[in-house]
């Protein structure tokens, strides 16, 4: 039987330490920027949520391909839920995006910059991931077309994301700058654990959730061994499971 | 003491994370009041079957 909750205590309590551990960093240890003033904090939330949430459409995109090799609606459940979850990340990434600009630029959107703009379309294109599984109602279908969405949205994340690190950007600051320096140390030291608490955080999440439908799955087996009534068919976007019976059968 | 220039905007950025949390949290509390819920019904569903068997016997 497949547990998806293993090990999500102490998983949790390393996220809450990691990342607010990361908060204070970047708040009161990071040096204030010499450019950007305080408005530079944003980043040490903005940039991680944005790497995380293109991490995740990329972990999607490999998890189809898993499903499509081995059939297994376990894959499937892990594409569906790191791309919901990255998507939800995005959003977070663009609306702390959109404050920055207010405070740096004065606008909350700059339509000839190509980094923000190649961002948006990238969460419009994964925002119809969801619609996508809705429209079709033959359970194995969504999971197989999901799968090919995914992985066809994920290999364009990088592209995207090397094109336009390659193009001229115009106003958006690069955190990994490729010469004159980087970060110094202490605001490197703030950006990696706020990444790695935003890493956990979104694992935490994605473990919860897969552990969530798991339960809800075999709640419902159980119901019908019961002799109870399972309620009126639902469409669904989420993936459907097997139970721990089917599962041991297949 | 006085607060830098634009941390209002910097807090408004954390609280968008924090809100998210918060959202999620909403979301899990639903959750486990539906799990609550279906545990309670299983269980009673359970008994019943237990009775019908005692009586059957």
């Amino acid at each position: 039987m497949v547990t998806y909750g293993k090990g999500l205590r102490p998983l949790a309590i390393l996220t809450v330490l990691v990342l607010g551990g990361g908060i204070a960093l970047a708040l009161f240890y990071a040096p204030m920027d010499a450019d950007q003033g305080f408005r530079q904090k944003i980043f040490y939330i903005h940039v991680p949520m944005a790497i995380v949430a293109m991490g995740g459409f990329i972990a999607g995109g490999i998890a189809g391909i898993m499903y499509l090799r081995t059939e297994d609606s376990k894959w499937d459940l892990r594409s569906y839920t790191w791309i919901h979850h990255a998507l939800i990340l995005a959003l977070g990434a663009l609306i702390t995006g959109s404050i920055w600009a207010k405070t740096s630029w004065g606008h909350w959107w700059v339509w000839d910059e190509p980094t923000l703009v190649s961002f948006l379309i990238v969460f419009l294109l994964y925002c119809t991931y969801q619609p996508l599984r809705f429209s079709i109602e033959d359970r194995e279908k969504q999971s197989r077309y999901a799968a090919v969405f995914a992985i066809t949205a994920g290999a364009f994340v990088p592209l995207n994301f090397m094109a336009v690190r390659m193009a001229q950007s115009l106003s958006h600051p690069r955190v990994f700058a490729t010469s004159n320096g980087g970060l110094p140390l202490k605001m490197q030291i703030a950006f990696y654990v706020m990444l790695a608490g935003m890493t956990l955080f979104f694992i935490t999440l994605t473990k919860f959730e897969m552990a969530s439908k798991n339960t809800r799955a075999q709640m419902g087996a159980l119901r019908r061994r019961l002799g109870g009534e399972d309620g009126p068919a639902r469409r669904s976007a989420a993936p459907a499971l097997p139970t721990a019976t089917e599962a041991g059968t297949a | 003491m006085t607060l830098p220039s634009n941390a209002g905007y910097v807090a408004a950025a954390y609280l968008v994370f924090l809100v998210l949390v918060l959202i999620y949290l909403a979301i899990m509390a639903v959750r486990l009041g539906r799990l609550e819920k279906q545990t309670g019904e299983l269980l009673a569903l359970a008994e019943r079957e237990d009775a019908g068997g005692t009586r059957d016997e």
